[in-house]
């Protein structure tokens, strides 16, 4: 494969394209509510319409506004379709020709798509994620060529430092600098790892990424790769994704059929080869360590940190671990350059940022926003608010680990440290709104439940200590807990923060810690007075 | 050979090779850090945090087991938040599982019980829990009573390292976790288990005991361990 | 000066911390001059007095009298101490916590395993009602003081005595804090 070949397979492909495309999300959750039959009875129309030389019907990935599912839209006339139903399917091929159509209009130019700028998701819900010709079509892999034949390892490093990409997952480590580590170490071996065990409840970016676009991933790896040393590379997929996992399967599968992965890649000496690795269900093999752990064949307990991965990772060599949506902006920095990127965002949070939108807000869905974005923007203005005029009370962002930003602090740009200061953290991207209903300390004993059954077991703090919290919190919405118990609650999350093992367990008691911080008087509402606890002087 | 650092420990300076870590490096200057699931000739996992200290300024909490030492490193063992810190964790270990001293075969010779005594528990502050756990008594000589796990996971690491049998290991997630014999099995059903009683001495508390043995009665032989680990790294056959 | 009054009790033990804090020997005729025993079982005393300073109150809380009476003395006594493992711990006396609640033990107990005309044990007003979990006595109101051992040793127990009697906060270390 050379670049003319690559070149030629694009162009054949928009050659190909059919004049009217009618495209058809086919997400997961587009997919739970029928997408596929909506797919088949729009085929079925334009068949029997005999429109089938100038009309296509595609599957494409995630339009962002899931909870107006299945999506439809027309190109080139940009018309969009909500809660598309299989009766109501065959009437947008009959507008075609001055039919009259049933489905629901949705308008694309509606605050929650103009305000979100996709560059991660730049080709989701516009190209076929299980077709390499269409993401070729749109650019792909040419990101990798260039890299390849045009660049050195030292340079792809420093494009990337450049670009002050930051870690899309728990801290926001920089890219660049950990790509650097990895690419300095020394090993008989150096692995890249992509982390795709995306398990914040309410978290769906990575799915949507991986189900929409695969080979953007793929294509991300494959550059770290060759920037770091590496010849082999995993994705750790969690196991309740199986569109994803057989999405990328079928991208794998493709692209070494074309020689994209494999050996001697765009005819240069560097070889790449990616396999997955199927998680079996638990929340803790999303920590970096575990997760190598898990890859091994071993049971997902994390290790003590140093020594960190990018010294001694899989079978102790030098790997390089991040996240999906990190390895989704490589491809796009590569292509327009480190600066191009730089220029996104705030001084120290660059780029985009995707967020899950869910909770009590009127547009649940995906949404992509410059780092710097103020949270108002994001739920009020994108979000559309809270449903049927609620008030909006607290956004959670990050998941069990992170924390509840009230809504007096809505003004708050995103950014890692911005959020940090509030008391919570950017994570993972999940953003669950909240409003006059919600009763927060429900909120923190959710979350401290599921860290308490997800926990691996291996660290007496988090093992024993989220359950004895779990307890705490339990007796306080009960209206059996004193103020003694709250002493108690709040001195354990300390020590469980303090001393657990590893990043799940230190974050654990967050959002206690975070609903403490700005809604204490719900706490204070539940206690008692009867003296009817154990002592404490903690 | 790994060069030779100088660090303070507890504002003690002492000398260290680079390759030791902070545990060792007390070790061999007689300052003793609290530990428990540390046994000597295994692997260490950093799991049971006792052996947290603080390193350096402002200061962040390590594992000593397994942070390796560095020039200058300054190092506090046992401020009152460590202390604190050590109290909660045995206090969280009594209230998991069913700890009842009065009957237990290691009374009077066990590691957690001489804990509680050093960290200064005179009661626990946490709800027990009181979990419904099985005793194994399947296998003709040893026994094993899951009440007093406390999933130190040091027979598993001697089973696998030192016999090479691996018939220890654990399964489920969290409080559920628990240390199994194979494909969760009996004991006495066991195919790969060699009755060498490693696993009994390894043990620190009446977890898993030889049968036989009545309350208070559980002793252990540690230097048989020693021994095997000495006799095979360094070549030394007498002790 | 004022005598101290000390009382004593056992919930759900089986009197053993009593046995141990007889074995005082003659220390017990010194501390006769030291305070004044105002209740206890071993002197058949009916009436637990309006105010005491001192309470050692061995055994768990197992049923309704116990829970009842360990709120009446507490709402009585300046310093409560928690006597013995099974008051500190629930000890052998809560090793039927695991096995369910109080029918699933009355059952076992009385049915299961009895003879002919087998039934559970019925006496209202007599026959307390058991809790369905044998708790420790901190678990229940808060506690002073804490004596841990099964029994403790007079040794310990003369050590805080004599602490409290001299108006010492009572504090026991190393060996005096082991449990069994």
């Amino acid at each position: 494969m050379d670049l003319a070949e690559l070149q030629e397979i694009g162009e054949k492909e928009l050659a190909a394209r059919k004049p009217i495309r009618i495209r058809v999300c086919t997400a997961a959750g587009c997919l739970s509510s029928g997408a596929l039959d909506v797919q088949k009875r729009l085929e079925e129309a334009v068949e029997r319409a005999s429109l089938g030389a100038t009309v296509e019907v595609c599957a494409v990935g995630c339009m962002r506004l899931c909870c107006e599912g299945p999506l439809v839209q027309l190109d080139p006339e940009s018309s969009l379709y909500e809660r598309v139903s299989s009766d109501q399917a065959p009437s947008i091929v009959a507008g075609l020709n001055g039919g009259a159509v049933t489905a629901r209009r949705c308008d694309p130019g509606r605050p929650f798509f103009a305000r979100q700028k996709s560059i991660v998701l730049e080709n989701c819900g516009a190209i076929e994620p299980e077709r390499i010709e269409s993401y070729i079509a749109a650019g792909g892999y040419r990101a990798l060529y260039e890299v390849v034949r045009e660049m050195n390892p030292a340079e792809v490093i420093d494009a990337v430092t450049r670009s002050g990409l930051r870690g899309r997952r728990g801290a926001g480590y920089p890219t660049g600098l950990k790509w650097g580590m990895v690419a300095k170490n020394q090993g008989p071996h150096k692995y890249v790892v992509c982390n795709a065990d995306e398990g914040d409840p309410g978290a769906f970016m990575d799915r949507s990424v991986l189900e929409s676009d695969p080979h953007r991933v793929l294509e991300g790896m494959a550059i770290a790769a060759y920037a770091v040393g590496a010849d082999l590379g995993y994705i750790y997929v969690r196991g309740e994704y199986p569109v994803a996992i057989r999405r990328l399967e079928t991208g794998i599968r493709q692209a070494r059929r074309l020689g994209l992965l494999g050996t001697q890649i765009f005819e240069s000496p560097f070889n790449f080869r990616v396999d997955l690795r199927i998680g079996a269900g638990a929340f803790v093999c999303g920590e970096e360590t575990a997760l190598l752990a898990s890859i091994e064949g071993g049971r997902g307990s994390p290790r003590p940190r140093p020594p960190y991965p990018a010294a001694s990772g899989l079978w102790g060599n030098p790997t390089l671990i991040n996240n999906v949506e990190t390895f989704a902006n490589i491809p796009v920095i590569i292509r327009n350059g480190p600066d191009w990127f730089a220029a996104i965002g705030t001084e120290k949070s660059k780029g985009t940022k995707v967020f899950a939108l869910a909770g009590k807000i009127r547009n649940t869905g995906l949404v992509e926003v410059p780092m710097g974005t103020s949270l108002r923007e994001i739920v009020e203005e994108i979000g559309g608010g809270a449903p049927e005029g609620g008030k909006i009370k607290a956004v959670q962002t990050g998941g069990p680990s992170g924390g509840c930003i009230p809504a007096a602090a809505l003004d708050t740009p995103v950014d890692y440290e911005s959020l940090v200061q509030l008391g919570s953290i950017m994570g993972s991207g999940g953003m669950i709104v909240m409003d006059e209903t919600t009763n927060m300390v429900d909120v923190a004993k959710f979350f401290m439940e599921f860290c308490m059954d997800e926990s691996c077991g291996k660290c007496i703090p988090c093992r024993a200590g989220t359950v004895q919290l779990h307890r705490l919190l339990a007796r306080i919405t009960q209206r059996k807990a004193t103020a003694d118990d709250l002493a108690r609650l709040e001195s354990l999350c300390q020590m469980v923060k303090l001393t657990s093992l590893c990043g799940l367990g230190q974050s654990a008691p967050n959002p206690v810690l975070s609903t403490l911080r700005y809604f204490r008087n719900e706490y204070l509402e539940l206690l008692g007075d009867d003296a009817a606890t154990p002592s404490s002087t903690m | 050979m790994a060069a030779v650092k100088t660090l303070s420990i507890d504002g003690r300076l002492i000398n260290a090779r680079g390759d030791q870590t902070i545990l060792e490096a007390a070790k061999e200057a007689g300052i003793a850090i609290p530990t428990l699931c540390h046994l000597e000739g295994v692997s260490d996992v950093g799991a049971c945090r006792m052996c947290l200290v603080e390193v350096g300024d402002p200061p962040r909490l390590m594992p000593a087991c397994t942070t390796q030492v560095f020039e200058e490193m300054k190092v506090q063992t046992s401020t009152e938040r460590l202390r604190n810190f050590r109290r909660m964790i045995v206090e969280l270990l009594f209230a998991e599982r069913n700890h009842v001293c009065a009957v237990c075969v290691a009374n009077g010779n066990c590691e957690l019980q001489n804990l509680a005594e050093r960290v200064g528990m005179d009661h626990v502050r946490f709800d027990y829990l009181y979990p419904k756990l099985p005793v194994d008594i399947s296998h003709e000589r040893f026994g094993i009573d899951h009440n007093r796990c406390i999933l130190c996971t040091r027979c598993v690491r001697v089973c696998d390292q030192i016999e090479g049998a691996h018939t220890w290991d654990v399964a489920h997630r969290g409080v559920n976790a628990r240390v199994i014999t194979d494909m969760h099995q009996p004991w006495g059903t066991s195919p790969t288990c060699t009755s060498c009683g490693k696993c009994m001495q390894a043990c620190p508390t009446g977890a898993i005991f030889a049968q036989g043995s009545t309350v208070g009665e559980m002793e252990r032989n540690r230097s048989m361990l020693t021994f095997l680990i000495n006799a095979r790294e360094k070549k030394q056959w007498n002790i | 000066m004022e005598h101290l009054k000390l009382a004593t009790m056992w919930l759900a033990g089986c009197s053993g911390c009593h046995m141990s804090f007889l074995d005082l020997d003659e220390f017990l005729i010194d501390l006769a001059g030291m305070i004044d025993i105002v209740y206890t079982p071993l002197i058949d005393a009916k009436v637990f007095p309006g105010r005491v300073d001192v309470t050692l109150l061995e055994g768990a809380v197992a049923n309704q009298d116990h829970l009842e009476f360990v709120k009446m003395v507490r709402a009585r006594t300046s310093i409560l101490v928690s006597f013995g493992d099974c008051a500190l711990t629930g000890n052998v006396t809560a090793m039927r916590n695991p096995l369910g609640g109080a029918e699933v033990v009355l059952r076992r107990s009385y049915i299961d395993s009895g003879d002919a005309g087998a039934q559970f044990p019925s006496s209202p007003g007599v026959l307390p009602q058991l809790l369905d979990r044998v708790v420790p006595i901190h678990h229940v109101v808060p506690v002073d003081v804490y004596i841990p051992g099964c029994p403790p040793p007079a040794s310990r127990i003369r050590a805080v005595l004599e602490q409290l009697i001299g108006q010492h906060p009572a504090q026991l270390a190393g060996t005096d804090l082991k449990f069994g």
